[in-house]
């Protein structure tokens, strides 16, 4: 087994759930490699909701929320309000943040919290059997749209940038040393990072959405319809724009707001009102 | 010089590391891991340029790239 992935890993709770060459697992190695390089093992803590990604901090030994489905990122604030000093990931996926747990999402996005949430985008309901997801593509045939899908996908990159996440960026499993490096970047920025990773199915969307149930060509055709944009870009016709999208240092982060307008009212940090 | 094990009770068989190799250090075989699948062998071990991009996509953490040797110059 990889020494690094054996250092972090239960590996009394191995293999994981995750069915042959699912992109979850090359989430899990590239959120090892991240948090590895900024060596915070013990000051990080990782939140999750329901679904198959929902399952990726849970094989770590890290401090880990296994929250309600959707709920993920207001779970997230609460534990960073109540600990301010501590790293907070998230992951969640597609169904998860964009559907159940939209409004937490917006919310969030807009209070400019210090959260990192991933994004793991596999354009179906995987764990539920393949059912239409907000970010299933138009015209797509599964269980819930056996006529094709009739609604135009979600962009979650897109939709968190309108929202005012101060650091936004999309990546695929077909880029692993990118993607390691933008959970990195995610964790040390100061602010809301959204981080979408279009992530293989091969199982439920291999079957109904792209037509392959192989995963290396999954990841082949990942790297062959994306296009690398910085900021401003345009993709060319027909290509899915990756790469990172914004990042602002300059708004101020929600838990020093709150902090400051406590300072200002008398109330010290940590206790309660009436004793002052 | 590399040493290059792909560990047999992690390995689900998934073949990334088959097409996402370089160099086609990989390749498929016969033999069977825990999992039930037929697991990749690392049989061109003299090619690897030490990428580690086998390690990065290994969705199960199966493979592991150990440096051994002296460094050649």
């Amino acid at each position: 087994m990889n020494k690094l992935y054996e250092e972090y890993i239960k590996t009394e709770s191995l293999p994981t759930l995750f069915c042959p060459g699912c992109g979850n697992g090359i989430v899990q190695v590239a959120a090892i490699n991240a948090i590895d390089e900024l060596g915070i093992k013990d000051d990080i803590a990782c939140v999750s909701g329901i679904g198959c990604s929902a399952w990726i901090p849970c094989y770590l030994k890290l401090d880990v929320i296994h929250a309600m489905h959707g709920r993920a990122i207001p779970f997230a604030e609460g534990l960073k309000l109540a600990r301010p000093e501590k790293k907070i990931l998230i992951f969640s996926g597609d169904g998860d943040c964009l559907a159940i747990g939209g409004n937490h999402l917006i919310h969030g996005a807009a209070r400019n919290i210090d959260l990192t949430v991933v994004n793991v985008n596999n354009n179906i309901y995987g764990m539920t059997g393949g059912q239409k997801s907000p970010t299933t593509p138009y015209g797509a045939v599964t269980k819930t749209s056996p006529f094709g899908a009739a609604d135009e996908p979600m962009k979650g990159a897109e939709t968190a940038m309108a929202l005012g996440a101060t650091y936004v960026a999309r990546w695929t499993t077909a880029h692993p040393v990118q993607l390691a490096k933008a959970i990195k970047e995610g964790i040390e920025h100061k602010g809301f990072s959204f981080i979408e990773v279009l992530s293989q199915c091969p199982v439920q969307a291999g079957k109904n959405v792209m037509g392959t149930k192989e995963p290396a060509e999954m990841i082949r055709r990942y790297r062959e319809m994306t296009c690398v944009c910085k900021d401003g870009e345009e993709p060319p016709e027909g290509k899915v724009k990756i790469g990172l999208f914004r990042r602002d240092e300059t708004k101020v982060e929600y838990t020093e707001r709150i902090r400051a307008s406590y300072e200002e009212a008398g109330i010290a940090a940590g206790k309660g009102g009436q004793d002052g | 010089m590399v040493k290059i094990s792909v560990d047999k009770a992690r390995c689900k068989g998934c073949n990334i590391c088959i097409s996402i190799c370089p160099k086609q250090v990989f390749v498929k075989s016969i033999k069977r891991g825990d999992y039930g699948a037929n697991i990749p062998e690392a049989k061109n071990q003299d090619k690897c340029i030490e990428c580690r991009m086998c390690e990065r996509m290994c969705p199960d953490g199966a493979i592991d790239v150990e440096h051994v040797g002296e460094d050649v110059k």
